[in-house]
């Protein structure tokens, strides 16, 4: 099989959206809060409709602005919700998310037909019309897909946030108290992670949908954690499986002309059944005592 | 050198407007090996992680060596309850030592050299070396405390607060800990520890602080552990008290024996 222009952009595409939400999936799921992923990708949707009604436009900077207050605004209930309403963790995350997503599709359906904008959309996107909407310069030169542009831009913004604050991550996800204790503020990259993951979201909303964001952000970290015990090998890994994952779902897609989002999901869940009967360590079929030795 | 390494005073701790501590005032001494006791829920982890800023207090305020947290906390180390962390965590035993480090580099510099040696050191000294690069997953729970206390060492700090060192490890790693922070005392460190074994209490510690919500008393083991204080900290939890009688009918500490006697 030949793999046309527009395959390699809508792979590039989808492989750099895998690779950022690989990046943050890894931290969300040993924060234990990947949930909280699945709660802000869904609750941006208001924050991105606001956004347009007051702008206007589509454009992406409105857009992230929008979406990231609104992910702040999510970490932020659920965060009070648990603090003092003792509500537990999970139905504070339940609570806010599905309240947040009612108000935007609420919003969007009073908007219909008036917004360039619509639920499926937003909750299955649409990987096949990268290589159409391309960026052109006022000179009138073509730049190439908008998207990817956007995409590359995310992740090495990503890479980069990651890389410089590893060690304030690392300590504040391992041990949050010890972290105090030495006078690193938690909370303050609690809150940059969820906003990495709320302007995360946005970006990846209308090329891949909300459903695959959450996808895309759990099933590759949860694959990797089964096959490595270090942490920078696991992130490592789960950009290769979320890669995997954007190929082979897509050419399952175009095989049997389904959703490119919905088979790459599904790639997902396979790898990780794959690794959960056979990984070499915690694998079902190979599953050996975890050795410990007492002194 | 200070003679006074923790001031507290006036200190209450509310979580949902239950108190947790109430006005508890007490001075620690530098260079001693001092027990926290009290029944569960009398606050005593509460009470470390006040002095840690880690929960924040109601009303009062903490002095370590005479100034506020935030100025000495390079020389202050703490060492979480082992359960607290989850203990499957991708990271190797150095990695976790290292983190001791952090408290000196900072966030965002590189460590040296000189860094790596230390933490390698720290985890010698707690018989941890061979396991330097082994993932946390596959530690025994003596073997988690080890890394935990390797990791305190490697903050070089002058005051630590340890939060139960000693629950459920093995009897090796209990010992081979006791004589560190004994150790460590000698060469001028503070060292407080929550303890919840009775029967170790007044073997293992110099002072004891005694807690039930309120501050029952503070001193040398001799002048504290007495029944009177030990009633005032447990309650009226009977079999505990018989216990504490055994105890002390068994080991024969001359104070008490003439205090029993009077009863």
């Amino acid at each position: 099989m030949q793999l046309t222009y527009e395959d390699i952009t809508i792979l590039a595409t989808g492989s750099l959206i895998a690779w950022s939400c690989a990046l943050l999936g890894s931290f969300l799921m040993l924060r234990r809060m990947a949930l909280a992923g699945d709660a802000i990708a869904h609750a941006v949707l208001p924050g991105i409709v606001i956004a347009f009604l007051l702008s206007g436009t589509r454009s992406s900077p409105v857009m992230i602005a929008g979406a990231a207050t609104l992910g702040l605004i999510t970490t932020f209930a659920i965060e009070t919700l648990q603090k003092k309403a003792r509500l537990q963790a999970d139905a504070s995350i339940g609570l806010t998310f599905t309240f947040l997503f009612a108000v935007g599709v609420i919003l969007l359906s009073m908007l219909a037909g008036k917004v360039d904008l619509d639920q499926d959309c937003v909750l299955y996107g649409e990987l096949s019309y990268v290589p159409l909407d391309v960026w052109i310069t006022s000179t009138g030169t073509v730049l190439g897909p908008r998207a990817l542009f956007i995409t590359a831009t995310l992740f090495i913004v990503l890479l980069t946030i990651i890389t410089i604050t590893w060690r304030p991550l690392l300590i504040t996800t391992f041990d949050p108290v010890y972290a105090t204790s030495i006078g690193v503020n938690s909370v303050f990259y609690h809150y940059l992670l969820m906003g990495c993951v709320s302007v995360t979201t946005v970006v990846s909303f209308e090329l891949v949908g909300a459903i695959l964001v959450v996808a895309l952000l759990i099933a590759p970290a949860a694959t990797a954690y089964l096959l490595t015990d270090s942490f920078r090998n696991l992130i490592i890994l789960a950009c290769g499986l979320g890669l995997v994952a954007v190929a082979g779902g897509y050419f399952l897609a175009t095989a049997v002309d389904a959703s490119v989002a919905g088979s790459i999901a599904t790639v997902n869940g396979l790898l990780f059944m794959a690794a959960f009967l056979f990984s070499p360590r915690y694998g079902l079929l190979f599953r050996k005592k975890r050795t410990a030795i007492i002194h | 050198m200070e003679t006074t390494a923790l001031e507290i005073h006036d200190l209450t701790v509310a979580f949902s407007r239950k108190p947790v501590l109430w006005n508890v005032d007490a001075k620690l001494p530098a260079g001693k090996l001092i027990g926290i006791i009290g029944p569960n829920g009398a606050g005593k982890s509460t009470l470390i992680k006040a002095i840690m800023g880690i929960v924040p207090l109601s009303s009062g305020y903490v002095k370590i060596f005479g100034q506020e947290l935030n100025a000495v906390r390079r020389r202050v180390s703490y060492v979480p309850q082992r359960e607290s962390v989850d203990w499957d965590f991708p990271v190797s035993v150095m990695d976790v030592t290292l983190m001791g480090r952090y408290a000196h580099v900072g966030m965002f510099k590189k460590l040296r050299k000189a860094d790596y040696d230390i933490a390698y050191d720290a985890l010698r000294k707690m018989g941890m070396e061979a396991f330097a690069n082994r993932q946390i997953a596959q530690l025994s729970g003596g073997q988690q405390q080890r890394t935990f206390l390797a990791r305190a060492l490697a903050q070089q700090a002058d005051l630590y607060l340890m939060d139960e060192p000693f629950a459920g490890v093995d009897a090796a790693t209990e010992k081979a800990v006791i004589t560190l922070l004994r150790e460590m005392t000698e060469q001028g460190k503070t060292v407080i520890v929550v303890h919840h074994n009775l029967q170790s209490a007044a073997q293992y510690f110099d002072c004891l602080l005694l807690l039930n919500t309120r501050l029952i008393a503070c001193g040398p083991v001799a002048d504290v552990f007495t029944p009177e204080n030990l009633q005032d900290t447990y309650g009226g939890k009977l079999t505990l008290l018989t216990d504490v009688a055994n105890l002390m009918r068994k080991e024969n500490y001359p104070v008490r024996e003439a205090q029993l006697q009077k009863e």
